[in-house]
């Protein structure tokens, strides 16, 4: 499956939410069902420090691709990375700096990433691009 | 005048409380951050930036002279409000943390040197925090902490010992924004002043919930912001002792401030404008009168037994939720709640009641040392000021349960 086809499966999961509470119900579940990160990544190195929750996210390059681990102390945030690792993990660098995430507006979450929030998924999803500039530009070098 | 004494009267004054957020009417709580603004406030707002817009203290035309009159009576207004002894001692900044930067700058350049100690508490804001931390790398002065024990409570026991020669200057919140006590700031003013400091009062929260008289404190500065108290945001007071202020030396130079000019030098405008350089935010100013206005019209002991009764229905609705901490247990306490429950995270509680139309703060709340007190990465807030009713506090409480249900 492309980037795009695993943000439309996701789309198509949350569309038979029909109010905010069982889209949450399900977030926290995927927050709760995940441990995506093992205690050696939750290191300060990989942490990302927001004033509200904080994330960590490690990145291992193997044979072309990006695999990517992440975890929060907040289970919403965990919840919403969970996504984003299925969408982003396993990829090559290109196909991770060429994806537009609107996935993440049309389920209505949007509201989650915005600066505003501070919680670190932001700045978790630049660093995600981040290692896929460095990864790419490693590889060509 | 009639005092009002219906919150149903006094809510009617604010249309930001009448909005639906997330298909639910709002439940405002977080009033410690910022609180609503009146229709007297929104319309002197309004009326003075399509008509009254003239640049005060410097025309003889009608729009300056009405914006002067309005600037200068908001002082007054202030002045009253506190009970300072003189209009001079009431200087207009864009907020608390530009009042206590302007003391950390000019009160320290004038009265501080290498080897004398600032004493704050280890719970204040970082914006009675970082001030003087950059004064003291600039002068060489130390800074020292009172700790606060583990219910939030100044260590009153520990002051003797912390206030010796060494100490110039006390700054210190009357109510810190995480914890809501009542502190006990006239007691502190009177020891520190035995003891030869003087003493700042960061008064954010506290000019909101209890009754100032600068005279009767006897503190040296007494410092807060307008959009606390229901004024305009970028506006602020510092009041400050007129022998203190006219023998400090002003951080900022430029229009206003000064008395003559000539190429090579210049002398100082009186007090208060040798403070206020630069054009001030006047209409902001003006606008702060009307808060005070409003503040004034309200029937003080009606408010306080109302907030009372709204805090010790909270407080008791909180305390038997399973696993929870409130952070900040006294005797004086103001309807300000920090809190966790184990096992939940602040910010996913505040997102949740969020989308029950429940506005809460959640986080560090500017005041990262005392998040590390007491080993804690962030704290849920809530946060009432006047026109928050007990139906909002029902709503707050089932919305908590609510919350507490699904994220555990």
């Amino acid at each position: 499956m492309t980037i795009k086809e695993v943000e439309q499966q996701i789309v198509e999961e949350f569309s038979i939410f029909t109010d905010w509470l069982d889209k949450y119900e399900y977030i926290i579940e995927l927050g709760k069902s995940l441990p995506i990160i093992n205690e050696k990544g939750k290191d300060e190195k990989n942490l990302i420090k927001g004033c509200q929750s904080r994330v960590w996210l490690a990145a291992d390059y193997i044979d072309g691709k990006i695999f990517f681990t992440a975890d929060s102390d907040a289970i919403i945030t965990k919840g919403i990375i969970s996504l984003l690792v299925r969408v982003f993990s396993g990829r090559t660098p290109q196909e991770i700096i060429d994806a537009d995430l609107l996935f993440i507006k049309e389920i209505g979450l949007e509201e989650n990433l915005s600066p505003t929030r501070a919680n670190g998924l932001l700045s978790m999803i630049r660093q995600i691009k981040f290692y896929a500039v460095a990864f790419a530009a490693n590889k060509n070098s | 005048m009639e005092l009002y004494n219906d919150i149903e009267k006094i809510r009617e004054q604010f249309p930001a409380l009448k909005q639906r957020v997330n298909n639910r009417e709002l439940v405002y709580f977080d009033n410690g951050a910022t609180a609503q603004k009146p229709v007297g406030v929104i319309n002197l707002l309004n009326e003075m930036n399509s008509g009254v817009n003239g640049n005060i203290h410097r025309a003889v035309h009608e729009l300056s002279a009405r914006s002067t009159i309005l600037y200068e009576g908001a002082r007054d207004a202030v002045k009253s409000f506190i009970n300072a002894g003189d209009r001079g001692e009431i200087i207009f900044t864009s907020g608390t943390t530009a009042s206590i930067n302007l003391v950390a700058n000019s009160f320290t350049s004038t009265f501080i040197n290498k080897g004398d100690v600032i004493l704050l508490t280890e719970a204040e804001h970082h914006s009675n925090l970082v001030p003087w931390q950059m004064a003291c790398s600039r002068s060489g002065a130390e800074l020292r902490f009172l700790p606060v024990d583990e219910q939030g409570n100044w260590r009153m026991d520990l002051l003797d010992e912390l206030l010796d020669k060494r100490v110039k200057l006390v700054s210190v919140a009357q109510i810190s924004n995480v914890l809501g006590i009542i502190n006990p700031v006239k007691q502190l003013i009177d020891k520190a002043h035995s003891a030869g400091a003087k003493v700042l009062i960061d008064g954010a929260q506290g000019i909101v919930h209890t009754r100032v008289d600068v005279k009767e404190l006897d503190c040296d500065f007494y410092v807060f912001s307008g959009h606390k108290l229901y004024g305009p945001t970028g506006t602020g007071i510092l009041y400050g002792k007129k022998n203190l202020l006219e023998e400090m030396v002003p951080w900022m130079g430029g229009g206003d401030m000064v008395g003559t000019v000539s190429l090579e030098k210049f002398s100082f405008a009186e007090l208060p404008l040798k403070f206020e350089a630069g054009t001030p935010n006047f209409i902001g100013a003006a606008a702060l009168g009307e808060a005070i206005k409003f503040m004034n019209s309200i029937d003080k002991g009606f408010a306080e037994k109302h907030e009372k009764e709204v805090e010790s229905y909270i407080l008791g609705e909180l305390s038997r939720i399973d696993g929870i901490r409130i952070y900040g247990l006294g005797k004086n306490k103001i309807p300000l709640f920090s809190f966790n429950i184990e096992g939940i995270h602040p910010s996913d509680l505040a997102i949740l009641l969020n989308k029950m139309g429940v506005a809460v703060r959640s986080g560090m709340m500017c005041c990262e040392p005392l998040m590390n007190r007491y080993g804690v990465t962030g704290m849920v807030r809530a946060s009432l000021a006047v026109y928050n009713t007990m139906k909002e506090a029902e709503i707050f409480i089932e919305s908590i349960k609510r919350g507490v249900r699904m994220l555990s």
